[in-house]
């Protein structure tokens, strides 16, 4: 009996691997993140641009309310694209804009704004772009809408008209 | 025209085979092995040769209507890596590959004349379902002689990383290795067919299997060599998918090899055997696959062609379910001769090897298809690292390394441990000088003290063997000592390996307690295929000495990429080892500096276990 069964069941087995294998050939290689779930935002502490004070994130970031977390820089062209989207969402009352400058020059940094009008309720320094790391940005600009500490949303590149039209529906 | 040449010379090649089938089974009533079929044997290792030949030759001349020669050459590139780019893809490979194959098989008909006539021919026919195999694939979905019109003006370049003498011959080595297990499969499942599994037949085995042993050993450590110095990261082995499918068929070549030692004595153990030689091909063939199919992320993934993935893997389970049928139906169980051994035996030491070297096995197999498994049955995507082999191997090598130096001891069938005194003696040398080496270290002491002990201990009882008087077996003594001495290099160059990452600028400094790196300058130097950028480095130690270290960025110009050349300086104690990378938009160079120490030793104690085998394979007789 033993002696029918060994060989009916290594067919079997080989039969799987052979159906596994046919399956992994038709998956991609290529490696992707996963998105879609909802993290928690990282904490850092980092100077504030104006004052240079050292800040906690936790101490900007408040529970029940809706963040957009954006990072500039004012070397950054598509920065000044999406400048006035973030003008007018800053009219939004219950949305709270956090700036993250990246890698700039403070003079610079400063011209930009005057220059375009300031939409940041709060604005951090990164200049040697370690906060952007963490945060897993891509480059910039590069936003986070946040909410209850966790990122519901992230844009990549630019906010343009659509992605404004989403995070409006978002907050409310 | 070589390309002409060489599609038609494939083209009559693959249909020798249908000759060679059709003589080999009108031979099979016949007594005696009829001339026609080793001439046609002959003739299509001639075509296939002319083959190779063609499309060597259209790389030698830069014939760029050829899509392979196009693809993975260029004018500029040195004649030598011309040469070599034509295995250095994936057609071309596959071209190698069968030209082994067909060398193989006439090498075997020539050299077996004093065995049965029929157990001859099934090797052949079987030999001649791969090679089919081949043809197809090699014609149908990855021919090597695709034509394009028009006429391209200049080739896509060979990777720069391909470019390097150790790289040149790591492939035609390490398929002769790879190959070469394919005739211990043909036999294997002749010798079942033909119920020829005996000893003699394990005694004319065994040459094949040392070859492709020696074969494969060499070529995993012409890739070893190359990783080291040209990748940059300074390591020898990193547990990546094509370094493990390498091993695979190793670990099975080697068994094997123990196995066949018994079978030649005894007839036990024949059942490992036949399983251990359909296994070493299958694994070497789901190596292929697994590399050139893409299923896997690998450095070395060639092409990613779902097609030739499907074709490969059609194949070989058509190989694998056909040797598993003529197992079930021919192949009848030992003529139950004294199956139980007695404990204390060569045949036990043989056996617990055996399962030792499975353990190893699967843990490889396991780590290296589990991801492809998990991403099937539940769409996540993981990687299997070496601590994972650290973690699953590294124990198990305590006692392993103990039982190779105990084992060789031992008698046929029944024996007592001679010496015993001095067994223990050595054992509690080797305790001594670890604890006193690991004391001195800042390591975990004692699962280092263990394993350096069973290390020292494997090498004291194989060197006090080299003086003994009663000293019979070389090559056995030379593999084990090699083994030992591979141990303790790899276990000392992790302990010993110092490493200092850093961005320098040029004149700038790095200061350290123990040494002070001045970034003196760089200078350019024009190739014919690439512009050099060389680095100058002086490292002052604290003793006062000092290394000019000149590592080098190479810009080649087709395909326009960058590598780094480390610079190494080899001693007999260790490798200073230098790589410098340019960083984008800085002007700073990445620079990492290594020391390792006993890294020539890793190399030459596996060139040693080699060199055992060479040993063996000119050696008359096994005797003890």
């Amino acid at each position: 009996m033993k002696t029918k069964i060994f060989p009916f069941l290594l067919i079997i087995i080989i039969s799987i691997i052979f159906v596994i294998f046919y399956k992994g050939l038709q998956n991609s290689n290529v490696y992707q993140p996963q998105m879609g779930k909802q993290k928690n935002i990282p904490i850092f502490i980092a100077k504030t641009f104006e004052t240079e004070e050292i800040f906690k994130s936790e101490d900007i970031f408040e529970g029940d309310k809706f963040y957009l977390m954006n990072i500039w820089s004012s070397w950054c062209v598509p920065c000044k694209d999406e400048h006035k989207f973030l003008l007018n969402l800053s009219t939004q009352k219950n949305l709270k804009i956090v700036g993250l400058n990246y890698k700039d020059k403070k003079n610079n940094a400063t011209n930009f704004l005057n220059e375009l009008n300031n939409p940041y309720d709060f604005i951090f320094s990164d200049t040697d772009g370690t906060i952007a790391i963490e945060w897993g940005a891509y480059g910039v600009p590069e936003s986070f809408l946040l909410y209850k500490n966790k990122i519901i949303k992230k844009i990549i590149g630019p906010i343009d008209q659509n992605s404004l039209l989403e995070i409006k529906e978002l907050i409310q | 025209m070589a390309s002409l040449i060489g599609y038609y010379s494939l083209i009559i090649g693959f249909s020798i085979s249908f000759l060679i089938i059709f003589f080999s089974i009108k031979n099979l009533s016949k007594s005696k092995l009829d001339n026609k079929i080793i001439f046609s044997v002959f003739f299509q290792f001639f075509f296939v040769s002319l083959s190779f030949l063609g499309l060597v030759q259209s790389f030698i001349t830069s014939d760029f209507s050829n899509e392979t020669v196009f693809n993975h050459s260029h004018t500029t590139v040195p004649t030598f890596y011309k040469i070599s780019g034509a295995w250095g893809n994936h057609e071309g490979s596959l071209l190698l590959w069968l030209l082994v194959l067909t060398l193989f098989i006439f090498l075997f008909l020539l050299r077996s004349n004093d065995q049965p006539k029929k157990y001859r021919i099934f090797t052949l026919l079987f030999q001649q379902i791969i090679i089919v195999g081949f043809f197809v694939f090699l014609i149908k979905t990855s021919s090597p002689f695709n034509y394009i019109f028009p006429i391209p003006k200049e080739g896509l370049g060979l990777n720069p990383i391909l470019q390097d003498p150790a790289l040149a011959i790591h492939p035609p080595i390490l398929y002769l290795g790879y190959v070469g297990s394919s005739i211990i499969f043909s036999s294997a499942l002749a010798a079942v067919v033909t119920n020829y599994i005996s000893s003699s037949w394990a005694r004319h085995i065994k040459k094949w299997i040392l070859t492709s042993w020696i074969f494969l050993t060499l070529g995993i450590l012409l890739g070893s060599i190359w990783a080291y110095y040209e990748l940059g990261w300074g390591g020898f082995w990193f547990w990546d998918p094509v370094e493990n499918v390498s091993l695979m068929p190793w670990l099975a070549l080697i068994t094997l090899l123990h196995c066949t030692l018994v079978l030649e004595k005894k007839q036990i153990l024949t059942s490992w055997v036949v399983i251990l030689s359909i296994a070493t091909f299958t694994l070497s063939m789901c190596g292929t696959f697994l590399v050139r199919s893409g299923i896997l992320n690998s450095v070395h993934t060639f092409a990613n062609d779902p097609e030739r993935g499907l074709f490969i893997l059609i194949f070989l389970f058509i190989l694998v379910f056909l040797s598993i049928f003529i197992f079930l139906f021919f192949y009848k169980s030992e003529k139950t001769t004294t199956n139980s051994f007695f404990w204390l035996s060569k045949e036990t030491s043989i056996l617990i090897n055996n399962w030792f070297m499975m353990y190893f096995l699967s843990v490889v197999l396991i780590g290296t298809t589990y991801p492809i498994f998990l991403e099937v049955l539940s769409s996540e995507k993981i990687s299997v690292g070496p601590p994972f082999y650290n973690k699953l191997i590294i124990p198990f090598l305590v006692p392993f390394l103990l039982a190779m130096a105990i084992g060789p001891k031992l008698k046929w069938i029944k024996s007592e441990l001679e010496n015993k005194l001095n067994l223990i003696l050595f054992l509690i040398i080797s305790l001594l000088l670890s604890t006193f080496i690991i004391r001195n270290l800042d390591i975990n002491f004692l699962i280092n003290t263990i394993l350096v002990t069973s290390a020292f201990y494997l090498f004291l009882i194989t060197l006090k063997d080299f003086f003994s008087k009663k000293f019979k077996n070389l090559s056995q003594n030379l593999a084990h000592f090699g083994f030992s001495l591979l141990i303790l290099s790899i276990l000392f160059n992790n302990f010993l390996s110092t490493e200092i990452i850093t961005n320098l600028k040029i004149n700038e400094t790095y200061e350290d307690g123990a040494l002070k790196i001045n970034f003196e300058g760089i200078e350019q130097k024009n190739e014919q295929n690439f512009k050099a950028i060389i680095g100058k480095f002086v490292i002052e130690h604290n003793g006062g000495q000092t290394d000019i270290m000149q590592p080098e960025l190479r810009i080649y110009n087709q395909p326009n990429i960058i590598t780094s050349e480390a610079d190494i300086k080899t001693t007999l104690y260790k490798d200073k080892f230098m790589t410098m990378n340019s960083v984008q938009n800085q002007e700073y160079f990445n620079i990492r500096y290594q020391v390792k120490p006993f890294m020539i030793w890793i190399w030459l104690s596996t060139f040693l276990i080699s060199l055992s085998g060479m040993i063996g394979f000119f050696k008359k007789r096994y005797e003890n």
